[in-house]
């Protein structure tokens, strides 16, 4: 029979779990009422009390890895905790939110154990055996892939599953403290900090429900023949501002800026949607000023209510990669839209 | 002070972006229709690593950079007639399958037994370098992988800026959740860098570092072994493309007023 171990951590607070991490407890208790396996419960934190009681009635043990040492997101540290928590608890089945804190040291730890390891996972079936769900080529094709090997280690993405949310009629589960049986290594790096986008330039919320695009078309030449970088800056942040928007960008805005071009300073590599950029998820996606030609459009696999304005008819989006396609100039839409959404709040 | 660095950078070769992929199955697993005659660029986030070690180099007289590449050896050689006029490097070419399609944990085995026999390599003085994700995988894992088979103990993953100071220490800017960087500081090689895009852009075309490298180049590719890898025991059961076409409606006589409404009432009060 299989058993199954789900790992979790703590947000930058320190005390309550991640959004993924809870997730990853709701696949977890999925896989194991199809499987008819145990489950049980990892956690990784400097202080591990506080955030088991997000699990009140999710598993019956909840292991915890806890020292001043894992206070931080560093490979060494996270590696060696992760492990021992496999070693304790010795499951077939390891699931982990695929965050930037368990994607660093993952592949490692399963290596060590002996295991092998999935990412990505979008979905995961259980019949006869086990199937997870995975993305190739950024997003372009979809594999349904299983394992003989055990451990296998499947990192979740985030979204893919709702958080896990406690019964408060359970009794707060108390973890068992796991002691680190191997020595830790040297710890030669310290995490000094977290470094954000200064408080007016934030524009990239992950738990916004619309994302907006801004393509290269914004920073070109206008009919009057001058580029309007500061009239485009203003309707993006403007609209941004109204509503609560998240902000990507295609590829060749953002690599306008390395290459000494006339930009909008707020976009960064971070904001960069596509086949080189991120691939969010917001239920709607509104596109401007971009071709939507494949690069651009792998980026929004997970957008499923998805508009674009562009000048070319015949441009990626029309071709059906966008459910309504506006042909109109993205400075006079926006305006007028940016009026509109103002006179509404 | 300059640190002299042994820098190894893992790239791939992945078809170019603007290719339309067709999965198929084939008698070693499944792959993409006519893969050997689609056009490949080297893998966009190890670019970016390359040409973020070649400038470390350039900063660090007494610097090393390898390349090192898995793949069919005509593919690499046609990528190469490009990315040998990017930067200097020596190549360290490896000939086996192209995709993303084969097992990880085998593709990282090959290559962390080619590093730890290269000639003349410090292992106190190594960066691993490579992109956080393939285009072509795109697990993550690979680079990891080798770090760890490798037994480096410092990793690094997003990495979008590396900063020497004083001693040899380093400040790494990763990212994390949220558009954010965590900033951390290592003492010293050596260390896994897996890239994330950087903050350099492609590097003109060369002809004279082109020349330079493709002496190199072309007998690195002609002494390349082969290697076979292992399934490690993954098995496909489905790949598919997804189903993605829309039935797009296009709207091309709205003016800008009706649009900003429809879009409005689109867009909502709950985003």
């Amino acid at each position: 029979m299989e058993s199954i171990l789900v790992l979790t951590h703590v947000d930058e607070s320190g005390e309550a779990l991640t959004k993924g991490s809870l997730e990853a407890v709701t696949a977890g208790r999925e896989l194991a009422a199809k499987l008819g396996a145990e489950m049980a419960i990892g956690i990784v934190a400097q202080h591990a009390t506080q955030a088991a009681t997000q699990l009140a009635g999710a598993a019956k043990r909840v292991f915890a890895v806890q020292a001043d040492a894992f206070a931080q997101p560093r490979f060494a540290s996270d590696a060696a905790a992760c492990e021992a928590l496999w070693r304790a608890t010795q499951p077939a089945i390891v699931l982990a939110p695929h965050s930037s804190r368990f994607a660093r040291v993952m592949a490692a730890v399963a290596y060590r154990v002996g295991g092998a390891i999935d990412t990505h996972v979008t979905a995961i079936a259980a019949t006869a055996i086990v199937e997870a769900t995975r993305w190739f080529y950024r997003q372009r094709v979809e594999a349904v892939v299983t394992r003989d090997k055990r451990p296998w280690f499947l990192l979740l993405d985030a979204g893919t599953h709702p958080a896990f949310a406690a019964d408060p009629s359970s009794e707060a589960s108390q973890p068992e403290e796991i002691a680190i049986t191997a020595p830790l290594p040297e710890l030669r790096t310290e995490v000094t900090g977290i470094r954000a986008p200064r408080q007016d330039a934030q524009t990239i919320r992950p738990n916004a429900r619309l994302l907006f695009v801004a393509g290269a078309g914004w920073t070109k030449k206008q009919p009057d023949g001058q580029t309007h970088t500061d009239e485009a800056a203003s309707l993006i942040l403007g609209f941004l501002a109204t509503t609560g928007a998240s902000l990507g960008s295609s590829k060749s805005l953002v690599d306008q800026g390395g290459e000494g071009h006339s930009v909008l300073p707020f976009l960064t590599h971070l904001n960069q949607i596509g086949q080189t950029g991120a691939t969010p998820r917001h239920s709607k996606g509104l596109s401007t000023c971009c071709h939507g030609e494949e690069p651009h459009v792998v980026g929004w696999r997970f957008i499923p209510d998805r508009r674009a304005i562009s000048l070319d008819p015949n441009c990626g989006w029309a071709r059906g990669k966008a459910d309504v396609v506006y042909i109109a100039d993205a400075f006079q839409v926006i305006g007028k839209l940016n009026e509109l959404l103002a006179a509404k709040s | 002070m300059p640190q002299p660095l042994h820098v190894v950078v893992c790239a791939g070769i992945v078809p170019d972006p603007l290719q339309t992929l067709e999965p198929i199955t084939t008698p070693t697993g499944p792959g993409l229709k006519n893969e050997m005659v689609l056009p490949a660029v080297l893998d966009p986030w190890a670019a970016s690593a390359l040409y973020e070690a070649a400038a470390l180099a350039a900063k660090n007289p007494g610097s090393k950079l390898w390349l090192v590449s898995l793949g069919p050896k005509a593919k690499l050689q046609q990528v190469m007639m490009t990315v040998a006029q990017k930067v200097p490097f020596e190549l360290v070419p490896i000939d086996g399958p192209i995709g993303g399609f084969p097992d990880a944990h085998s593709t990282a085995k090959v290559l962390a037994e080619l590093i730890a026999a290269l000639p003349g390599l410090d292992r106190t003085k190594l960066l691993l370098f490579g992109g956080w994700e393939s285009a072509s995988r795109g697990a993550g894992v690979t680079l990891q992988l080798i770090g760890e088979i490798l037994g480096i103990t410092d990793q690094f993953q997003g990495v979008d800026q590396i900063t020497f100071r004083e001693g040899g220490s380093f400040e790494v800017l990763e990212r994390v959740e949220g558009g954010k960087h965590q900033v951390s500081v290592c003492l010293g090689a050596p260390a896994v860098l897996g890239w994330a895009t950087g903050n350099l852009a492609e590097p003109r075309n060369n002809p004279q570092v082109g020349m330079s490298n493709m002496r190199t180049i072309m007998p690195a590719l002609q002494k390349a072994s082969s290697a076979k890898l292992d399934a490690n025991g993954l098995r496909y059961v489905s790949v598919n493309l997804p189903k993605q076409q829309r039935t797009t409606r296009v709207e091309k006589n709205l003016t800008p007023d009706q649009i900003a409404a429809e879009l409005a009432e689109w867009i909502g009060t709950e985003s």
